[in-house]
């Protein structure tokens, strides 16, 4: 790892030395902000009114800098920083490119409006238990995993926004929340744990943890037996981050037990890290391995995808339903991993920005559903397009989006998918992509019947809270404003994917901005 | 040192495989440290000597062990530390508030006969 | 565990460590020691403060929340890697200063802001966790 024979020892080879402008300092700036003012809201824990106030306008300036970001990887390609001068791969860099740049974006979106609804929703109890405190550390993590160029790191930043998670889920400690919080918190130890594992027999393996070095040494290694073990393993572990299909049990048993707001934001941003990591791992790594590994991919995606859509089918509780959902939306992410075209993969990107923002404006919408009829059980509310257009409109729309139908923004990246996944010949792949929205459609369509069109159940007399101001509604209208933007007019996103698949398939950009001269020592 | 790895292993999947909470905690303690040998081992086992240039030298000591897998080591000690410590207070939570620490008798998140909506309206 | 000795030398054997505490934190820098260690004696300091004579003696004693000690600590911690922004380095680069107090010269360092930043984010939560589970339904 040194060289021994330089004397004195120049340090210039290992440290940066040119001053680092101002405008990279967008590349940590996501994690500062978020860091800083969770920081200082856990500091003024007590003060209940003044945290909405901080957090508020805090989380407005982390989405103004995750655009000018995004703004600025569209410009310049990937960017690099690294942290105290030491220079990859000896030190740790932060390496954004364009799908960690848009997805941070979204993120942050997602939890602008989780922080809006969470003023309105999280009483004064929650908050002095942290509500935003734990929003901006896990938001913090999510970033981190985002903006991170290292395995190491990112490994840490799952970490922070695990603990963070379980904070938030444990909100209010009521009995079910224990109860989902304890299979929560133990199947994703187990993943993570699965996670270091991994990640020390890569350093065994490579000696380096920086995955620009990894990328550039993956392919010269000859021996492809303990690497295509190595990726089965980051393969097993990140796929129970995502709550892909044998390791998925611990979803639907925990994500409807927390706050409203919470699940939300669970839903939006946690398993999105999974898949993301995957991505990252599989195509820009090891993307010879990733091919021996493609048809179980293909496997893992169909029969969850599948398997989610039909658990939906089988809820009798909104939320329950909502959390099957998100599993079947995994599915059909990793179908992009499996195909691994440029096609493939900005379909993936596609699909995971409008789930983030799809699944997060699902779970706020069921908590202001429950809200003003009572519960969350389907077989026991109704009467909600009577009492509220508004609200019963804009599900029906987030409905359509969730299960493909045009002109909403869950359609164009079925659409990719499906034509990818026929490209390759891969014909009972998109056959499972057109099967889930079927059964979706169906299973959204049975609660929009029964919950919000039919007339309330007679013998239901539960007071209805009414849905105060624009607390509750703002961020609603806001994700479905995306939800609708996105669909009718696809271009722009859709090109971005695309540039962001091409960037994950040929990392030269990726790697220059790591190693600037091109060597590594 | 292998064969220790391999033993923690064992004993943590065992645990996992029970039903109470306490023992699957063990379990966790123990599969952090099977890891934190495990990554141990990949930086080389040497003896006490540090790999640090001492003044006068610029070339370090030929044999030493990789320091870099050590320092991965101290940070998953003190993160599989904080997660203990939670899984601890919450393992503690569940059994005075559920009144029973068998995760076969865990069905509050999700009761075992839910009210069946009608197949018709 | 309310014992005569043990409640009377409770309050001896915390100051003492929490003094140890503060002198492993400030050593860490050359020699073996640091934030994390030190953090994690006073906090077994407090933990010990409070199995002899309550949880809500040590609250007070305290005075700030434990949890917002890990607040501060985390925006300690963080300053000092934002610091170097005016410094045109990178995030987290380790800068010092030499500050003659004195007669002496004593070196400050973004480094040594950074483990006062973890110690008292690893006081804080250990300590609060160690509270909550030392606090019964009886107290």
């Amino acid at each position: 790892m040194a060289s021994p024979e330089k004397t004195p020892v120049d340090l210039s080879l290992a440290m940066v030395t040119d001053p680092v402008a101002l405008a990279d300092w967008l590349v940590i700036a996501p994690l500062v902000i978020c860091v800083l003012v969770g920081a200082v809201l856990l500091m003024v824990r007590k003060n209940t009114a003044l945290q909405p106030m901080i957090a508020i306008p805090g989380l407005c300036l982390l989405v103004l800098v995750d655009a000018a970001l995004l703004g600025r990887v569209l410009v310049e390609g990937p960017i690099t920083m690294t942290m105290g001068r030491w220079l990859p791969p000896f030190g740790i860099a932060f390496t954004v490119d364009l799908l960690g740049a848009v997805l941070t974006l979204v993120a942050g979106i997602a939890a602008l409006a989780g922080g809006i609804y969470g003023a309105g929703d999280v009483n004064d109890s929650g908050r002095r238990y942290g509500f935003y405190p734990f929003l901006f550390l896990m938001m913090a993590g999510v970033s981190g995993a985002f903006l991170t160029g290292d395995i190491f790191n990112l490994y840490v930043w799952f970490e922070v926004l695990l603990i963070a998670s379980f904070g938030l889920l444990i909100l209010g400690s009521e009995r079910g929340q224990i109860d989902g919080a304890t299979k929560y918190a133990f199947l994703n130890l187990v993943a993570t744990t699965l996670f270091l594992i991994a990640t020390g027999y890569l350093y065994g393996i490579f000696g380096t943890l920086n995955m620009a070095d990894i990328a550039t040494k993956a392919p010269q290694i000859s021996d492809k037996a303990p690497l295509v073990t190595l990726v089965s393993l980051f393969v097993l572990a990140f796929g129970m981050k995502a709550a892909a299909f044998p390791v998925n049990f611990w979803l639907p048993a925990s994500y409807h037990t927390p706050r409203v707001v919470v699940s939300a934001l669970f839903a939006g941003l946690l398993t999105k890290v999974g898949v993301y990591a995957l991505m990252r791992i599989v195509l820009l790594l090891f993307p010879a391995e990733r091919d021996i590994l493609a048809m179980i991919i293909a496997l893992i995606a169909a029969a969850t995808m599948l398997l989610g859509a039909i658990g939906a089918l089988a809820q009798t509780d909104f939320r329950r339903l909502l959390g099957y959902l998100v599993i079947s939306g995994i599915g059909i992410m990793f179908a992009g991993i499996a195909l691994a075209s440029p096609g493939g993969i900005s379909g993936t990107v596609f699909y995971a920005v409008h789930s983030m923002v799809v699944m997060t404006a699902l779970y706020l919408a069921s908590g202001l559903a429950a809200r003003v009829s009572g519960g969350f059980s389907i077989a026991s509310t109704g009467g909600i397009y009577r009492s509220h257009v508004a609200l019963a409109g804009i599900t029906l729309v987030l409905f359509f989006a969730v299960s493909g139908l045009p002109p909403f923004s869950g359609f164009w990246p079925k659409v990719v998918l499906v034509k990818a996944s026929l490209d390759v010949g891969a014909w009972w792949l998109a056959t499972a992509i057109l099967l889930t929205g079927f059964l979706t459609t169906i299973a959204v369509g049975r609660v929009w019947l029964l919950t919000y069109w039919r007339n309330a159940p007679s013998d239901e007399t539960a007071v209805a809270a009414p849905i105060s101001a624009l607390v509750d509604y703002l961020p609603l209208i806001m994700l479905t404003a995306i939800v609708i933007i996105l669909g009718v007019f696809p271009q722009q996103i859709l090109e971005l994917s695309q540039t962001a698949a091409e960037q994950l398939l040929n990392p030269v950009a990726y790697i220059r901005s790591v190693f600037p001269t091109g060597g590594v020592q | 040192m292998t064969l220790l790895v391999g033993l923690f292993f064992v004993v943590a999947v065992y645990l996992f495989l029970s039903k109470q909470i306490i023992r699957i905690l063990l379990g966790v303690a123990i599969l952090g440290n099977a890891v934190n040998l495990l990554i141990f081992t990949s930086g080389r086992l040497t003896r006490e000597i540090p790999p640090i240039l001492t003044n006068g030298s610029a070339a370090i000591v030929p044999v030493t062990a990789n320091p870099l897998p050590q320092a991965l080591i101290l940070t998953a000690i003190v993160i599989s530390f904080s997660f203990f410590a939670f899984l601890l207070v919450l393992g503690f939570r569940a059994y005075q508030e559920l009144e029973t620490d068998d995760t076969e008798e865990m069905r509050f998140a999700e009761p075992a006969d839910p009210k069946l909506p009608p197949l018709g309206y | 565990m309310r014992t005569l000795i043990f409640s009377t030398v409770a309050p001896y054997l915390t100051s003492l460590m929490v003094v140890f505490s503060i002198f492993v934190l400030l050593r860490g820098h050359n020699e073996p020691g640091g934030g994390f260690i030190g953090g994690l004696i006073a906090a077994s300091a407090f933990a010990i403060y409070g199995i002899a004579c309550g949880v809500s003696p040590v609250r007070r004693a305290l005075y700030f929340h434990p949890m917002g000690l890990a607040g501060f600590g985390l925006l300690v911690g963080t300053l000092a890697g934002v610091l170097s922004v005016f410094f045109g380095v990178p995030f987290m680069t380790g800068l010092w200063a030499y500050v003659p107090l004195f007669g002496d010269t004593v070196a400050l360092s973004t480094v040594l802001m950074f483990d006062i930043g973890v110690y008292f984010v690893v006081v804080g939560s250990i300590t609060s966790i160690a509270l909550a589970l030392e606090e019964r339904p009886s107290d």
